[in-house]
């Protein structure tokens, strides 16, 4: 081995704790990067083989009643490759682990063929005999969580009957990826499944004979599908038809779709910010460390090596520790992205993982450190390198102080000399002081960047449980019923109040922006399902106009007084202009409401009700339970404290876990800056130390005096950083923003302590290290040397 | 154990005084059973090649290092017995260090240099008259970088004596001086040495200065081996080299 490879090894085992914070720091900016980037890569891959695999539709619809030869119109539209038609209905479930009961969406299986769209992936068993009237397969998340196994029965309220059904098996769809029941926000495998049923049992439960009321449609490669969409709304316009959507509105894709995008905004702002940070820091660190070695450099000169080795032999040393944080980045981050991956598979139901290894991305994650590394050293080696020898191993010359503000100020008495020293050196050094503090104010910054996140969810809970929809359950009607229903809601055991509500499938338009929502109906001054303005006050709703969520708004390019074109799904199907009467707070979903009366005019269909919000008496539970149950027109009952608790786990599953991971690689990044900046300044000032500690004064006063440099630093750096920080939670939020829902920015002041405070630990730990140092110095052997 | 009964003349006196420093599975004996007294006000020249042992004696008396045999008094303060603490302070009150490469802080003034030592001790003289003692008064507010080699050599004589240490203990202060500029800071030494009556003790291998001493000490081997006292001291003016 070459002397100055010997050389290169034990200055890394020298310097090790340093060497290994800044690999840290490296390691923690790749692996977010790749972690990121890996789990989105690895869902997207996929979904999209999952989909390829199973043939999933890109064109859905469902309507009243379509006679079975509409088929072959739908099948003739150019553009369309094969078209499937189901009867596809929702139904309560009566289960016996369960008080309250389920909602299943009822699903028919052709006769003796497979499903030539939306295969399903059978997990157990098998599929029902196609005579059977009373079997069924049951999605595979619904069968887990009710240990449902082939042979098991539920009872089931089938149009209006209670019926045994038989699961013959499990079985996983493209279709219920995401497997949202009704009204929920988040899915629930307990509360939702789906049972995949013989045609033949269902055509005679629901008397359609002959017939379907659910299309799923599948285009030819590279068919837009606006027009098919188009043609098939007229084509079934005499049936009921709701309106034919793409995937972009199909529940599960676009859910999908929305959980994907915010892993990708995810990956595509935090970890390039990682990234960056932590190459500026390695830069900053680097070429302070190598600015250390210059009378080293100086004396491989006189010794007769070159600049171009000297430089080369620095270069190295740079590069071993860029290359271990390289490899440990890489690792931590796929295994990481695995990790994450597989969480989300388990919650999204996926039959298979393919993991996406790209590598482009480890190539830019590893090409940045390395660059970044390289900068670094090549700034400090190249300001000795090319120095002639003798001035290389002279110290460099004494830097010129100035007073503080050129003497103006005399703080003589003020001000012990001591710290005179420090405010000279952070004066006196504003590249490096400054940053020093920009260092240390970008931990702050990843670690605001991310732990913000916490908060706003608790705000968007806060906002959307407890203030606006304060019901404690919400019953869905099988069809608008008149308002006796409502009455007979209220009516119902433990019911301490009910508002009734009514929904309707509606386009929505603005110039050539378009969206597909649901409609909300509701009392002007709902107690328990509460609109919220602005300042999250209840407001109103006036008698005419409509009221839009801020986002939707947005979308649509809309202003209060502006009027936007509802187009009606069901019913007549007209097309009716409305003015925007309010803009609200709405956190979850696009909506749009009105006020019951004014909408049940606009529809033209009477005074009808869709369902009913309650408030009940928590004593009363079960009660309430058996007699919905009991109840042949309640589709579904959805409660708002199972909501709640899923909207939380989920969350708790997919953005928190993330931000978590990415919590530790910030906490991480923190730490291996402050505590190289602490390292090096003592380096920087071993000497001046040691002269103090000859003159008499004690450990503590000494390693006083850089602690409080440090300190200083520290403090300084903490505003500018939460500032920082909160600039990359507003570039998140952007990211975190689907048309499902919005996470409002909310950076609370514990955020900011906490940032501060995971900080301050570090540098309270590196002050330890410090005194330690200093309690080690060897004051003679520095003092013998010189300068 | 009870303290030697010093005479009313000493302030230092050492017995058996032993330094081994283990690298690794080697032993080198830098100091070997020194026996050494100093009275109050005596100015002491110690000569000796390198690693006679000179400095390592040097930097144990002055309470920068720690003896592995033998005793060290000051006074009535037994330094071989004091703790970390104990050394701190005993250097604090005690005793003023000169370094042949000055040691000053850069980033503070020749007047700030000298407050730092100051603002620590108990009855110092102030910067002012701690500079005036080294004819300095005129160069009191520029920086280390902004002095030249004597000047500094003299600010770090002003930053020892200020606090009226009882032992003024100088490694090699004109080391790094030619002799022009090395007499001026010896005339600073004498002139301290006789003011604030602080016993002096000065190693170097100059061996012209030690007839400006009272008493001149020749190490070799780690152990003292031989010791003279001048008849009559020589003012540093009148030396050369």
């Amino acid at each position: 081995m070459r002397a100055l490879h010997i050389k290169l090894r034990r200055d890394i085992i020298r310097l090790w704790p340093q060497a290994l914070a800044i690999a840290m720091v490296m390691a923690a900016g790749v692996a977010t990067l790749i972690l990121g980037a890996g789990a989105h890569d690895s869902l997207a891959t996929t979904r999209a083989r999952y989909y390829e695999t199973n043939r999933f539709a890109d064109v859905f619809t469902t309507a009243t009643r379509v006679p079975e030869a509409v088929a072959t119109e739908i099948a003739a539209i150019g553009g369309v490759a094969s078209v499937d038609t189901r009867i596809q209905k929702i139904a309560l479930a009566d289960i016996a682990d369960m008080a309250e009961p389920a909602s299943v969406t009822l699903v028919s299986l052709p006769g003796y063929r497979e499903p030539t769209l939306n295969r399903l992936v059978m997990r157990s068993g098998q599929a029902p005999d196609p005579e059977a009237d009373d079997e069924a397969i049951a999605s595979e998340g619904f069968a887990r969580a009710h240990q449902l196994t082939a042979g098991s029965t539920i009872r089931v309220l089938i149009n209006g009957r209670l019926r045994a059904v038989r699961i013959t098996g499990t079985a996983l769809s493209p279709e219920y990826i995401y497997a949202l029941g009704p009204g929920d926000l988040m899915p629930d495998d307990r509360r939702f499944g789906v049972l995949w049923m013989p045609q033949r049992a269902l055509a005679a439960a629901y008397d359609l004979d002959g017939a379907f009321n659910s299309v799923a449609v599948k285009l030819t490669q590279g068919m837009p599908p606006a027009g098919v969409i188009d043609r098939i709304d007229t084509l079934l316009a005499d049936y009921g038809g709701l309106g034919a959507y793409s995937r972009k509105d199909q529940i599960s894709h676009a859910f999908l779709d929305a959980e994907l995008q915010q892993l990708k905004s995810m990956s595509r702002i935090l970890p390039p910010i990682f990234l960056l940070v932590a190459a500026f820091l390695v830069n900053m660190t680097l070429s302070r460390l190598v600015a250390l070695e210059r009378e080293q450099i100086g004396l491989l000169k006189a010794m007769g090596y070159g600049p171009w080795a000297v430089a080369r032999h620095y270069l190295e040393f740079v590069l071993l520790i860029a290359a271990a944080g390289i490899i440990i980045g890489f690792v931590a981050g796929a295994w990481l992205g695995t990790g994450i991956t597989t969480l989300y598979a388990k919650f999204f139901s996926f039959p298979f993982l393919v993991f996406s290894r790209n590598p482009a991305v480890y190539a830019i994650a590893g090409g940045v450190t390395v660059v970044a590394a390289l900068a670094g050293a090549i700034r400090a080696v190249a300001a000795v390198a090319w120095l002639p020898p003798a001035a290389a191993m002279a110290p460099p010359a004494p830097p010129r102080y100035r007073k503080i503000l050129r003497g103006h100020i005399d703080l003589t008495g003020l001000v012990r000399q001591s710290s005179v020293i420090s405010m000279r050196h952070l004066s006196h050094f504003p590249l490096r002081t400054a940053s020093g503090i920009l260092g240390m104010a970008l931990a702050v910054a990843v670690l605001v960047g991310s732990l913000w996140s916490f908060g706003s969810i608790d705000h968007m809970i806060d906002v959307t449980f407890h203030r606006s929809d304060r019901q404690d359950a919400t019953i869905t009607f099988t069809a608008a019923k008149s308002e006796a229903a409502w009455y007979a809601a209220s009516r119902l055991p433990g019911v301490l109040r009910s508002e009734p509500f009514r929904v309707a499938g509606v386009k929505i338009r603005h110039g050539h922006v378009e969206r597909r929502l649901s409609l909300n109906g509701r009392l002007a001054d709902a107690e328990l399902s509460r609109v919220l303005d602005g300042d999250l006050r209840p407001v109103s709703l006036p008698e005419t106009g409509i009221v839009l969520s801020q986002q939707l708004a947005e979308i649509l390019g809309v202003n209060r007084g502006d009027d936007v074109e509802i187009e009606l799904l069901e019913g007549d199907r007209r097309v009716i202009t409305q003015p925007v009467s309010a803009i609200i707070t709405g956190y979850i979903g696009l909506s749009a409401i009105m006020e019951l009366d004014a909408m049940n005019r606009m529809l033209g269909e009477g005074d009808r009700v869709s369902g009913v919000h309650l408030a009940v008496d928590s004593a009363a539970w079960n009660q309430l339970f058996a007699a919905v149950k009991a109840t042949p027109t309640a589709s579904f009952i959805t409660l708002q404290h199972v909501a709640l608790k899923r909207f939380r786990e989920t969350l708790a599953e997919n953005i928190l876990i993330m931000v978590t991971v990415y919590v530790v690689l910030a906490g991480i990044i923190a730490f291996g800056v402050v505590y190289n900046l602490a390292r090096i300044s003592l380096s920087e000032q071993a000497r001046e130390m040691a002269s103090l500690r000859v003159l008499g004064f004690t450990r503590g006063e000494v390693s006083g005096l850089l602690i409080g440099e440090l300190l200083a630093i520290v403090l300084i750096a903490q505003p500018l950083g939460w500032l920082i920080g909160y600039g990359f939670a507003a570039a998140m939020v952007e990211g975190f923003t689907t048309e499902l829902y919005r996470v409002p920015l909310v950076v609370n002041r514990d955020v900011y302590a906490k940032a501060s405070l995971l900080v301050l630990a570090a540098a309270a730990f590196s002050a330890m290290v410090v005194r330690r140092r200093v309690d080690r110095l060897d004051m003679v052997q520095v003092l013998k040397t010189r300068e | 154990m009870t303290a030697p009964r010093p005479s009313a003349q000493t302030v230092f006196r050492v017995t058996g005084l032993g330094k081994v420093y283990r690298t690794g599975d080697v032993e080198v004996h830098a100091l070997r059973g020194v026996d050494f007294t100093a009275s109050r006000g005596e100015f002491i020249v110690i000569l000796g090649p390198s690693g006679s042992g000179k400095s390592t004696f040097l930097n144990i008396i002055g309470g920068l290092d720690r003896a592995s045999a033998g005793e060290a008094w000051f006074e009535d303060h037994e330094l071989t017995r004091l703790d970390e603490a104990g050394l701190t302070r005993y250097r604090r009150d005690h005793v003023g260090f000169i370094f042949q490469f000055y040691n000053l802080v850069p980033s503070l003034t020749a007047r700030e240099n000298v407050q730092l030592v100051t603002e620590i001790s108990r009855q110092p003289m102030t910067p002012q008259e701690a500079l005036a003692l080294v004819d300095l008064e005129d160069r009191m507010d520029h920086f280390p970088a902004q002095l030249s080699g004597g000047e500094q050599q003299r600010v770090a004589i002003a930053r020892a004596i200020a606090k009226r240490p009882d032992m003024l203990l100088c490694d090699e202060p004109t080391g790094a001086l030619d002799s022009k500029t090395g007499i001026r800071v010896l005339e600073a030494l004498t002139r301290v040495n006789a003011e604030i009556g602080a016993t002096t003790l000065v190693i170097t291998h100059n061996a012209a200065i030690q007839e400006i001493a009272d008493r001149v000490v020749r190490f070799a081997n780690g152990a003292i081996a031989s010791e003279h006292r001048n008849a009559r001291r020589k003012p540093a003016s009148a030396i050369s080299w």
